[in-house]
Parts: structure tokens; C-alpha cells; sequence
């Protein structure tokens, strides 16, 4: 593993994981002006998140009298382990080192230990909202999480790897076939995109009518630094999502060597496909009514059965492929 | 007898023994005495890690003893391998652990009628039996001591027997032990009819026959599936762990069903050989099941300690799901993935003894702050006991699969396992393994729904009653004991090459193969299957989390930033939220109780008293009215039919009893 070590390989890393966090609200700022473009408006500009987060920034920030230490922890962590998944994701080329550190499974450990303190702060003040939030946060994720996993294995046994950079090459090395496996992974994979980062029809990141909310519900007493930190982190979710769903089953673009004209192309292509999934998620956002939370589960069993199919076609029809 | 590691290894036996009978000497418990004894209880669990610790670096050396005792023509003997080693290593930790803990938690039945030396010497014989089991190398030995440990937790648990309560989870606990012990009795009776001799050399040699092999294998997984507490024989163990005082829970759940994990270790791959596709399958299924409903049963408990005890059936599910995938890799001859299977097994089975004793001692250290044990009268504990909170929350973090502690990685491991399940050959395999996986993911993230409860209603939060509001933090020795176990979950979560490294010898002894990758590869990556395969880079991770952590805190609350102002909390600007409007763990678990509704007895009904409404809720363990219950009425029932045989007369009984020997005589003749 000497490539592990070189210097240059460490640095396209760090620039990796400095280029996701700052397009992570563009992402946002797209969907978001797509979706007024749909809805007859104008909609706010794309640098829209950028203003918001820089106005967070600099306000002050406001504490509950009944938090405790772990509120002010949480935003750091959850931001932190957001952006490590983030940035462990081979977005513009494979073989770089940060992808050895973190597998596949080790990114879904992540976004845990990320929803696990979001879900404590939720908790902490003791407000009524905060906890109808962190309740229903887990009761999706436990639904999601194994629908996510079995999704990725499913590619994973197909590429022998749980290491998504070893994946992209593998799918790309191999010629272009239709796998039934991979198509069931890919609905799967995106109906716990959309469950995971709260969208409609799941969750609503526009609404604050008190008794549908789930993930502003849980950061409803954050102001300042603290809520910058929880609303980029979000941003960076919804930006390893979409990067997942557009380099596992669309890689082409992503830069296999590490010279810059392959990394420029691979971040073209990378934008690309982020901005036609974000085209769709916008469009989905506008045709799709929000579910009662009841009906969530359905939707992430329907999730968790496309991913099984997926699983087992590959057993059944792709033996030795 | 020369061999250092077990002249350690029966030192502490010795020093368990001298610390028991040093308690039931003094009827009395005076202060000093009781010093006395947990120094010596200490000296025990670092005897016992010294010897662990030696077997397992000795690069498999195999030491063996005959001891003085036992019956003539069959002397106790005793051997410390590689495997005894580890379950030794083990064993001395938490020891040690209850050894700070445990001075400062006595104190408080000191002003109360139970009688402290008999806790303290029934501990001391506990830990005695435990040992001897580890290090036994005859079934006699292994039954005696097994035995020794499970009558002495009986004892424990009974405790304090004036709840009623505690009574019947001790009957029960006391009758699911014999049928258990009789279960592996008969398996190693089974062993020793092929092997011609009671001991577990003679045992190795024997050659079986299919049919009994499997016979065999079915006897000890019920004997100690029964112990470790598998679904669906688990009732009991939510019922005893929590009754006995917190560090014997602790030494029950963290310890005492690792214990009965080496027994089907030993049983499975070391006496029985030849592992056999069907029971992979079969303990990977009750494995999966476990987990699921373990998770799931805990979800719905309110009572801290009960659910810690029902998250040990899941851990326990976990656990033989490893080992289930290792006896499937190894019956299809992959060795190398077996190796794996039974590595992130044994991982597992330290890391949850760690957590689990570590998350026991919060509950004991909480109950001896408050007085408290359901969860829903707690809330905002963090504030009051700082350390105590910050050591539970690492034992959360830990148990709930979380990177950079220990579950993590061992988790891990199982899913980097089963999801080599692409080089089996057979097409259902090929689809179960990965369902287990998922299996596997679902309880992760159950796990840590459950434990976001747990923490966020017990510790965030504000006190729902007023013995919650005062509570004080607890003595310095009891932090101590925590704060090592919490110390070793991080290190395990972040030195995952080290602990595989020490792994090792237990699978080269039982498998003939270890890890190898591990080692040669940078002690950075943890890299069980070939490295472009799958790593996981844990130092990295805390590193970069740590470098974030400080880099955010330093950018962004600096000198004067770092202040915030406090004020009354927002909730939508409605008015300010007090202590009963905040979700509790019932109402926390709701939506989860409702999706998986159909897995539970739900007994919920609102009653209407004189104008008041009172809520119902209870929740119940299917096990009871689908196992339990029945086999409860057959015994009673065939019990009113052999009643006729009681007629109070001695002579009749002797003549009952003659007449069984000659029946039995005629049998074997």
C-alpha cells in the first residue's frame, strides 16, 4: 500500500474533502431553485445557502438554561463525522488514500455516530418538539439503515470490495451490461437518500408546522455557530447521497489516475451529475405530497424489498458474472 | 506444573477462594475487612489478566496440570491455552473493574439487614467457578465448577429476597440453569462414551458418528445457547440479571455469559471438530434472531437495569452469529473467512463484556445516587453526575455500534464476514449470509435508537422526580472502575491491529490459521480480508474527528465567541416547557413499538375511574405465553399424574428406587 503514504496522493485528499464542503450548499441552493423555477417562482439565488450559513456564522449563539454539555458538542460532531463520510467518498477520483480509511461500512458508521448525537441533542433541552423529533429520526433510520446496507452489498458481493473506490474500478473496468442487481440497489438506494436527508415526501426541510417535523424538530433550540454547523452538516448529507448514487452506478468521469486534467474532468463530470439529480429531486419534491409518518415505514420496506430483489437476482441470475 | 502463565492462572483461583472465605469468616463486615477483600477480588483479576495475557503472547504454548483433588481415579486437571487465555484475560478485567467499583457500591446495604459478608464471599465463589470453568481440562472439573458458578449466581441473584419479585426470578434462573447444565452434561456424556474417558484430551481423540456428533452438538447448543441466553430461552435472563446489586449484574451479564460463549467454543471447535454446514446455519439463524429480538424486547423497557439485560441477548445474538458464519465458512472449507467469522466473534465477546459491565456499573452508580431505576422518573443526571454521565455516554456510544469505540469494529468485522459469503458455491447460502447482514444492520441501528433513549431521557434533559434532582456524583473508586472500562472500550475501538494481533493464537490453535494481513500490513488499517478488499483505518478516524473537534472549536468559539448566551429554551415560542412535558422512553420507543407491533404481547387500554383516565401500558416477551407458559403447564400436568407415586411412606420411595436401579441394570447388562 505504498501509494497510501505519498504526499501528493494525501493532498488531493485534503483538497477532496475541502472542495465537498464548499459545494455542499450549492447542491441546496440548486434544488431549491429548481424547485421555485417548477413552482412559478423565482426563487433566491444559488449562493443563497452560502449568505445563510455566513449570517449564522457570525451571530450569537443562544443556549438553553436546561442544556447540558452535549448540546454544545453535538453540532462539532455531527459536523465532523458528516464531513469525514463526505470527504472518505471517492467523488472525483479512486485510489486516493482517505478512501482506505473508511469502507462502506465504516461511512454508514459515520452518518450513525452523526444521527446519534443529532438525535441526543434533540433530547437535551427537554422540550416536547425536540423528542417527537429524535423518536421519529431513529425510527426511520432503523428502517433505512439496513435498506442502505443491503443495497450496497449487493454491489459490494458483485465487486467482491467494500471499498467503494475499489467498486467505481471495478465497475468501470467491466464492460457496460444491464445487472438487474444493480438497478434494484440503485431504487433502493434512492428512496433511503430521499428517507435520509429528509425530503418530501418523508420529511419537509421547508416546513416548521410543529407536528410534521423531524429533523428541525431536533434542531429547533439551535441558533449561531451552532445551527450553521447542523445546517452545513445536513448540506454535506445530502451532497454524499447524491455523490454516492452518481459515482456507484454512473461512474464514468471519475478519475482513475491522479493527474489534473482526469481530476478537472472528473469534477465536470462529477457537477454534472449531481445537477440532473438534483433536477430530479426537485421534481419529485413538487409532485409528491408529504406521507403521514406512519406511511414511512411502507416506503422504506418498499425500499428494503428492492434492495432484497436486488440481492437476490444477483444471486440467482448473475452467478459467476 | 512449571509452566508460569498457569502458576498465575491458579494463583487466582487461590486468591478468589481466600477473598471468599476471608468474607464469610467475618460475620461481621467491618470497613477494613471489606478493604481487605476487594484488594484481594483486584489481585484476582490482575492474576488472572498476567495469565491471560501469557497464554496468549507465549506464541501457543499449551500448559497442563493435574490438581490434588477430585475423585481417585479421575484427578482434576486444568490446561491454559491461547483460548482459556483470552476468556482469562476477560474474566481479571472486569474483575478489576468491580474491584474499584465495587467498595464504594457495598456501602450502601451496609446500613441495610443484608448481610454483606455473604455477598462478599458468594462473589468470591462466583468468580472461583468462573475461572475453574476456563481453566478446566475434564468435564468433571468443567461440571463441578460449572455448577459452583451457576448455584452461587443463583444465591446472588436472591439476593435480596425480600421482593417477591426477586424470589421468582431466581427460581426460574436457578431452573433454566439445570436444564441447561443437564443439557451439556448429556453432551459430554455423549463425547465421552465415543472418546472412552472424561477427559477432553480422550475427548479429541474420539471418533464420532455423524448422527451423535450432530446429537452432540444439539445437547451443547441448548446447554449453553440456554446460558448465554438465546432466543427463545432468554426469559429468564432479563429477569435475573437485574435483580442481583449492580456489579454482580455486571459480572453476570459482562462475564458470566462469555463464559458460557467458551463453553460452546470449546465444545464446538476445539472437542467436537468438524464443523457441519447445518449447524452454521442453525446458529446463525438463532444468532440473528436473538440480536433482532433482544434489541427490539429492549426497546420497550423502561427499567434501566432490564434493559441492559435484554441488550445482552442481543449481544449474545451478535456474538453467535459470528461464530454461526465461522462454523458455515469452515464447513465449506474457507478457512480464511472462517477465521474472520470466529475473530469478530472473540472481538465482540470482549468488547461487549467491557460495555455492557461498564454501562452496568452507570446503572448501579445511578440507582446509588437516586434510588431510580426506571428511566422515566430520570432526566438531566449529566449535570449532576458529570463523570458517571460521561463514562455511560462512552458505554452508549460503544454498545450502539458507533466508530471510533470498540462495537464498531467488531461489527465490522461480522459484516466484512458475512459479506464473503460470494466464495460459497451453494445459492441459498450465498443469500442468507448478506440477510444476515442486514439482520445485523437492523439491530445496529435499533440499538442505537434505543440507546439515544436510554441516555437522552435518563441524562439530558431535566429530573422528572425529586430524589433525581438531588442527585450527587459518586465516589471516586466508583468512577474508577468505570473509568477504566470506558478508557478500554476507546483504546480497542482505536487499536484494532493490536487486539487482533492478540487474537490470533486462539484462532491458530483452534483453526490452525490466524489473521495474517493484520500484521504485516501498517498497524494503521485494520485489513482482515486482502487489503484492497476492505480496510478500516480507526486511529485515522479519531485522529481526523479530534483534529475537526479541536479546528472547529478554534475557528469558530474563540476568545470572546466562545461565550453563548443562556436563555429560556424556544419549543416553537410556546410556553416554557416543564419537566412532564419532555418525551419519556415509553413515548420515545412509541413509533417503533407500532411498526414492529405484531412482535410483542401489547396490553394497552385507558380505564376510567370517577372521571379520571388512567393510561395502561404493558408490554410483554412473546417467549413467555409461546415457550414458557406451555412447557410450564405440561410439567404441571404430568406432575398431577406421577403424584400418585407420592404416598408419603419411606419404604414405597426406597422400593421405587430399587426397582429403577434393576430396570437400568437390566438395560445395561
Amino acid at each position: 500500500m505504498d501509494h497510501l503514504l505519498s504526499v501528493w496522493a494525501w493532498s488531493l485528499a485534503v483538497l477532496q474533502a475541502l472542495l465537498v464542503l464548499a459545494a455542499a450548499p450549492l447542491l441546496v441552493g440548486w434544488v431549491r431553485r429548481v424547485k421555485a423555477r417548477l413552482q412559478n417562482r423565482k426563487g433566491p439565488p444559488l449562493t443563497q445557502p452560502y449568505r445563510e450559513l455566513a449570517k449564522l456564522l457570525t451571530k450569537e449563539a443562544l443556549v438553553a438554561h436546561t442544556a447540558s454539555p452535549v448540546f454544545r458538542a453535538a453540532p462539532y460532531i455531527v459536523f465532523g463525522a458528516t464531513w469525514i463520510a463526505t470527504a472518505t467518498l471517492p467523488s472525483l477520483a479512486t485510489g486516493l488514500p482517505s478512501a482506505a480509511v473508511a469502507d462502506v461500512v465504516v461511512l454508514a458508521g459515520f452518518l450513525a455516530l452523526a444521527r446519534f448525537f443529532l438525535a441526543l441533542a434533540g433530547l437535551d433541552v427537554g422540550t416536547a418538539f425536540g423528542g417527537m423529533g429524535s423518536s421519529r429520526e431513529m425510527m426511520i433510520s432503523a428502517l433505512a439503515e439496513p435498506a442502505m446496507l443491503t443495497a450496497v452489498f449487493t454491489i459490494t458481493m458483485t465487486a467482491h470490495t467494500t471499498n467503494l473506490s475499489g467498486v467505481m474500478e471495478q465497475l468501470l473496468g467491466a464492460p457496460l451490461a444491464l445487472r438487474p442487481s444493480i438497478l434494484f440497489a440503485l431504487g433502493a438506494l434512492a428512496l433511503v437518500a430521499i428517507a435520509e436527508t429528509g425530503r418530501i415526501p418523508i420529511d419537509n426541510p421547508a416546513t416548521h408546522l410543529e407536528l410534521t417535523m423531524i429533523h428541525e424538530a431536533m434542531i429547533l433550540e439551535y441558533s449561531g455557530r451552532h445551527l450553521a454547523l447542523m445546517e452545513w452538516a445536513a448540506q454535506l448529507k445530502l451532497l454524499l447521497y447524491g455523490t454516492l448514487i452518481a459515482n456507484v452506478f454512473f461512474p464514468w468521469g471519475v478519475a482513475t489516475v491522479l493527474k489534473p486534467s482526469a481530476l478537472a474532468f472528473a469534477a465536470l463530470a462529477l457537477a454534472g451529475k449531481l445537477a440532473v439529480l438534483g433536477v430530479l429531486l426537485a421534481l419529485a419534491e413538487t409532485t409528491l405530497a408529504k406521507m403521514r409518518l406512519f406511511r414511512a415505514p411502507l416506503f422504506l420496506n418498499l425500499a428494503f424489498l428492492l434492495a432484497l430483489l436486488g440481492m437476490f437476482s444477483h444471486v440467482i441470475l448473475e452467478v459467476g458474472a | 506444573m512449571t509452566d508460569p502463565a498457569l502458576v498465575l492462572a491458579l494463583g487466582a483461583v487461590v486468591v478468589a477462594l481466600a477473598a471468599s472465605s476471608l468474607a464469610v469468616s467475618t460475620c461481621a463486615w467491618a470497613e477494613r475487612v471489606g478493604r481487605l477483600y476487594f484488594l484481594l477480588l483486584g489481585l484476582t483479576g490482575v492474576l488472572a489478566v498476567a495469565a491471560g495475557m501469557g497464554a496468549l503472547t507465549g506464541g501457543g504454548t499449551v500448559a497442563t496440570a493435574q490438581l490434588p483433588l477430585g475423585l481417585p481415579w479421575l484427578p482434576w486437571r486444568v490446561r491454559l491455552d491461547a483460548l482459556s487465555g483470552f476468556f482469562l484475560v476477560l474474566i481479571g478485567i472486569v474483575t478489576v473493574a468491580v474491584a474499584l467499583f465495587g467498595p464504594g457500591y457495598v456501602r450502601e446495604f451496609s446500613r441495610s439487614r443484608d448481610p454483606l459478608w455473604l455477598l462478599g464471599g458468594l462473589t468470591g465463589l462466583f468468580l472461583t467457578g468462573m475461572l475453574l470453568v476456563v481453566l478446566a481440562d475434564d468435564a468433571f472439573l468443567f461440571m463441578v465448577a460449572w455448577e459452583l458458578m451457576s448455584v452461587s449466581s443463583y444465591f446472588l441473584v436472591v439476593f435480596q429476597h425480600e421482593h417477591a419479585a426477586n424470589r421468582r426470578a431466581a427460581f426460574l434462573y436457578l431452573l433454566m440453569a439445570h436444564v441447561g447444565g443437564l443439557s451439556i452434561l448429556l453432551g459430554y456424556g455423549v463425547l465421552a462414551a465415543f472418546g472412552h474417558g472424561f477427559t477432553f484430551e480422550a475427548m479429541r481423540a474420539g471418533e464420532l458418528q455423524p448422527v451423535w456428533s450432530s446429537v452432540a452438538f444439539g445437547l451443547a447448543f441448548l446447554g449453553f445457547g440456554t446460558k448465554a441466553g438465546l432466543v427463545p430461552l432468554h426469559a429468564w435472563l432479563p429477569e435475573a440479571h437485574p435483580a442481583a446489586p449492580s456489579h454482580v449484574s455486571a459480572l453476570m451479564s459482562g462475564v458470566m455469559l462469555k463464559v458460557a460463549v467458551y463453553g460452546f467454543i470449546r465444545f464446538t471447535f476445539d472437542l467436537l471438530g468438524d464443523a457441519r454446514l447445518g449447524w452454521g446455519v442453525t446458529v446463525l439463524l438463532v444468532g440473528s434472531v436473538s440480536a433482532l429480538m433482544g434489541v427490539l424486547y429492549a426497546l420497550m423497557q423502561h427499567d434501566l437495569k432490564r434493559l441492559l439485560a435484554y441488550h445482552s441477548v442481543e449481544n449474545v445474538g451478535i456474538i453467535f452469529i459470528g461464530l454461526g458464519l465461522s462454523l458455515v465458512f469452515l464447513s465449506a472449507g474457507l478457512t480464511v473467512a472462517g477465521v474472520v467469522a470466529l475473530i469478530a466473534a472473540l472481538y465482540h465477546t470482549l468488547n461487549h463484556a467491557l460495555f455492557k459491565s461498564l454501562l452496568f456499573f452507570g446503572a448501579g452508580a445511578v440507582l446509588h445516587a437516586t434510588h431510580e431505576r426506571d428511566i422515566d422518573r430520570m432526566g438531566g443526571l449529566l449535570r449532576r453526575m458529570p463523570w458517571t454521565g460521561l463514562f455511560f455516554l462512552v458505554g452508549c456510544i460503544s454498545i450502539s455500534a458507533l466508530p471510533p469505540f470498540n462495537g464498531f469494529v467488531s461489527e465490522w468485522l461480522t459484516f466484512q464476514a458475512a459479506l464473503q459469503a460470494w466464495s460459497l458455491k451453494s445459492g441459498v447460502l450465498r443469500s442468507l449470509l448478506p440477510i444476515t447482514a442486514a439482520m445485523l444492520a437492523v439491530t445496529g441501528a435499533l440499538a442505537a435508537a434505543c440507546f439515544v433513549k436510554v441516555y437522552g431521557v435518563a441524562f439530558l434533559g431535566q429530573a422528572r422526580s425529586r430524589h433525581v434532582r438531588r442527585a450527587r456524583e459518586v465516589s471516586l473508586g466508583m468512577r474508577a472502575g468505570q473509568a477504566l472500562l470506558a478508557a478500554l472500550c476507546l483504546l480497542l475501538g482505536v487499536l484494532p491491529t493490536t487486539v487482533v494481533g492478540l487474537l490470533n493464537p486462539v484462532s491458530q490453535l483452534l483453526l490452525g490459521q490466524g489473521l495474517d494481513p493484520v500484521t504485516t500490513e501498517s498497524w494503521l488499517w485494520l485489513t482482515p480480508v486482502p487489503a484492497e478488499g476492505a480496510s478500516y483505518g480507526a486511529p485515522l478516524v479519531l485522529l481526523s474527528l479530534a483534529v475537526l473537534w479541536w479546528g472547529g472549536r478554534w475557528l469558530l468559539a474563540r476568545g470572546p465567541r466562545a461565550a453563548v448566551r443562556r436563555c429560556d429554551a424556544w419549543d416553537c415560542g410556546f410556553s416554557p416547557p416543564n419537566a412532564r412535558m419532555q418525551y419519556t422512553a415509553t413515548s420515545f420507543a412509541q413509533p417503533i413499538r407500532r411498526v414492529f407491533g405484531p412482535l410483542f404481547r401489547i396490553d394497552e387500554r385507558v380505564e376510567t375511574e370517577g372521571g379520571r383516565q388512567r393510561h395502561f401500558l404493558h408490554v410483554e416477551d412473546r417467549a413467555w405465553d409461546l415457550l414458557y407458559a406451555p412447557v410450564a403447564r405440561l410439567v404441571e400436568r404430568s406432575a398431577s399424574r406421577v403424584v400418585r407415586l407420592q404416598t408419603g411412606q419411606v419404604r414405597t420411595y426406597l422400593a421405587w428406587s430399587l426397582a429403577t436401579l434393576l430396570v437400568l441394570l437390566w438395560i445395561i447388562s
